[in-house]
């Protein structure tokens, strides 16, 4: 028997199989339901701190932390459509994997990233955050809306919709697998989208 | 049905608003063409009234009543397919005081009814009914000039599907002329020779439409406006490995790849030449993509030579076909402009995705490959088009600048021998030249001078 070839989600992308969308498409279908909603409040805060979290670091364009925060293999999709969608046969406004959000990120940092010359500030305001438990017990479910205030060009205007992310244990701790942006106007001409939501 | 002749505005018609000859020269436009709200206005009679413009893809509409919500220039539109199948551009106006008929942006609906007083149309055009009609002095539903307007010429090249309203404009083939070829070609790599529009990346911008087409067929900026993607593309590459649109790195006119103006606006860039001629050429410089490696190694292991093939059918075919005045085929994609005012435009990235039409693909293949093709086009419009288009605003900006009047198109211009017309009228040059836009300018002039013979249809 060979070992196990250890394959580098950063380099290469053997991850997104079928299966993997199957399952991202069955996760971000029917979740949001009170049956399956978090009372706890302990675990509700752990997840509502672990959102927040991820806003302050984006407003900060810390990059690498906020890599930090995701599994190995992750996928951060932003949908076209305001159901979502099946990402094998729709196109996405965002649609990245772990090799892709680095892409992302070494993008904006060549210097030659006009659309991000200078960069956009942003304000983040994540609220309403609930917690859905999963059949897997080792996965939550998060729900939370947004507002990003952002200025670039003279401007401020608001993005705004609500998040879902997948979080998985990982390595003892919860880290987001998957994270699906539902920009209120998704299906809509937007102009200059070029941040990390 | 009836045609309405209709008139220009008397303003138009008895003084020209400028003289064209002194805005547009040989190899350089004036700033007005973009900055002037009263050219606009002539253009959205003119030029997206006076062509074939593009509407929609008819596999966005594929069964009988279906509809979607567009435009032509300014004029809402709802472009259906009637019960019988013919597909029709109804303005999406109500006959009565004006509104739009349909709010929605696609649909399934034997009729439109008016929200403000009810009036009711079939998908025909044609007036069904009124509330209180005893409140009129005739019947309404007999008089044809309540029946909605409709683009009176609608046609379809294969799939694609134009409209114009100009009774004196040639039949679309004849209009769409040696851009028909490429037309061809970019679908006829696909299975059946057919595509379907699968939703887009939907991109606005502060500027004029224009800008969008002066870059379709620009060879020149990619090095520059692009480089954060082709930095990004090529992060793991080597000089041999280079992938993307790196070939315009070193000296790009000497590349077998080229310009061609294709007339009546029409223009292609053709960088295929620029690849091995082979099955996987293509897929040899796609940059890389989510879920690229697993199909890749998955096809190549499974089906062998055959996989190379097959993942063509993923990678972005390396043209840029366009059709003036809104229509762009580049890499997979179905590029719309859409003007919104002389400062603004919406720029939509349809993605499409193929069909397994002949069962040689089989479901799993078919799968694999759509899925990556998503994820190939949704690259571009990501790393690339949001500098462009960033790039297009600061020329809005930069030519506020009244003074500074000329916008210089002059790149492969007056140098013997590098530029070529051959014998079916197109003209051919290195990539980087900015022959496109200095012709299809010229066509832009054309279209300016022109009087029209604009023309609505109705049901009778």
């Amino acid at each position: 028997m060979n070992a196990p070839l250890v394959r580098d989600p950063s380099r290469s992308s053997y991850y997104v199989t079928n299966d993997f969308y199957l399952e991202l498409i069955a996760d971000f279908a029917d979740w949001q339901v009170d049956e399956r909603s978090v009372e706890d409040a302990a675990e509700r805060d752990r997840f509502r701190r672990l959102v927040e979290q991820e806003a302050r670091i984006l407003d900060r364009l810390l990059y690498e932390e906020w890599l930090g925060l995701y599994t190995p293999e992750c996928a951060y999709w932003v949908p076209s459509t305001p159901e979502g969608g099946d990402p094998r046969t729709e196109i996405s406004v965002m649609f990245d994997d772990r090799r892709r959000l680095e892409d992302r990120i070494y993008r904006l940092r060549t210097g030659y990233a006009w659309s991000q010359a200078p960069s956009s500030r942003t304000s983040r305001i994540v609220s309403n955050v609930e917690v859905f438990r999963c059949a897997r017990d080792d996965q939550r479910m998060v729900r939370s809306n947004f507002a990003i205030s952002e200025f670039w060009d003279g401007e401020i205007r608001v993005l705004a919709g609500w998040t879902g992310h997948r979080f998985r244990q990982h390595d003892g701790a919860w880290r987001i697998s998957a994270k699906q942006v539902n920009l209120l106007n998704c299906d809509q001409c937007i102009r200059n989208p070029s941040i990390v939501l | 049905m009836t045609l309405e002749r209709v008139k220009a505005p008397q303003r138009l018609q008895n003084a020209p608003l400028y003289d064209w000859d002194e805005l547009v020269q040989e190899d350089r436009v004036h700033r007005l063409l973009y900055t002037d709200p009263a050219v606009f206005d002539v253009e959205m009679i003119n030029v997206f009234g006076g062509t074939w413009v593009y509407l929609a893809h008819e596999s966005q509409i594929p069964n009988p009543n279906d509809f979607i919500t567009g435009k032509l220039g300014l004029r809402p539109l709802i472009i259906t397919r009637d019960e019988n199948g013919k597909i029709r551009a109804l303005y999406n106006r109500c006959t009565h005081r004006g509104t739009t008929l349909c709010r929605w942006d696609k649909g399934n609906s034997r009729s439109f009814q008016c929200p403000y007083h009810g009036w009711n149309f079939l998908n025909t055009g044609k007036l069904r009914g009124v509330p209180w009609p005893d409140g009129y002095a005739s019947k309404l539903v007999q008089d044809d000039k309540f029946n909605l307007a409709q683009v009176p010429r609608v046609e379809s090249y294969r799939g694609f599907i134009f409209g114009t309203l100009n009774m004196g404009a040639a039949p679309l083939v004849e209009h769409l002329g040696p851009i028909k070829k490429p037309i061809d070609e970019w679908l006829d790599r696909n299975p059946g020779g057919k595509v379907i529009v699968c939703e887009a990346n939907r991109l606005k911008y502060k500027g004029n439409w224009k800008l969008a087409y002066d870059n379709s067929g620009d060879g020149y900026h990619v090095i520059y406006s692009h480089r954060s993607l082709i930095e990004t593309e090529n992060r793991f590459a080597d000089e041999a490995t280079k992938k993307g649109m790196s070939y315009y790195q070193n000296s790009p006119d000497s590349l077998p790849m080229y310009c061609q103006y294709m007339g009546n606006g029409h223009h292609f860039k053709d960088k295929r030449p620029n690849l091995e001629a082979r099955p996987g050429g293509l897929w040899a410089i796609e940059s890389l993509h989510p879920g690229m490696e697993h199909v890749q190694d998955k096809l190549r292991s499974r089906y062998g030579a055959r996989a190379e093939s097959m993942l063509d059918l993923a990678g972005s075919e390396p043209v840029n076909i366009n059709v003036f005045p809104n229509l762009s085929l580049l890499g997979n994609h179905i590029q719309v402009f859409q003007p919104i005012s002389f400062n603004e435009t919406d720029a939509i990235w349809y993605g499409t995705k193929i069909e397994d039409v002949d069962g040689t693909l089989g479901a799993e293949v078919l799968t694999d490959i759509n899925a990556l093709r998503m994820r190939t086009q949704e690259g571009f419009p990501n790393f690339g088009e949001v500098d462009d288009v960033t790039n297009f605003e600061q020329i809005q900006r930069g030519l506020a600048a009244a003074e500074d009047e000329w916008i210089y198109m002059n790149r492969g211009y007056g140098i013997p021998d590098r530029i070529h017309t051959l014998e079916d009228g197109t003209i051919k040059g290195p990539a980087t030249d900015e022959l496109f836009m200095r012709e299809y300018i010229r066509e832009w002039k054309r279209l300016m001078k022109a009087e029209p013979d604009i023309a609505i249809e109705r049901e009778v």
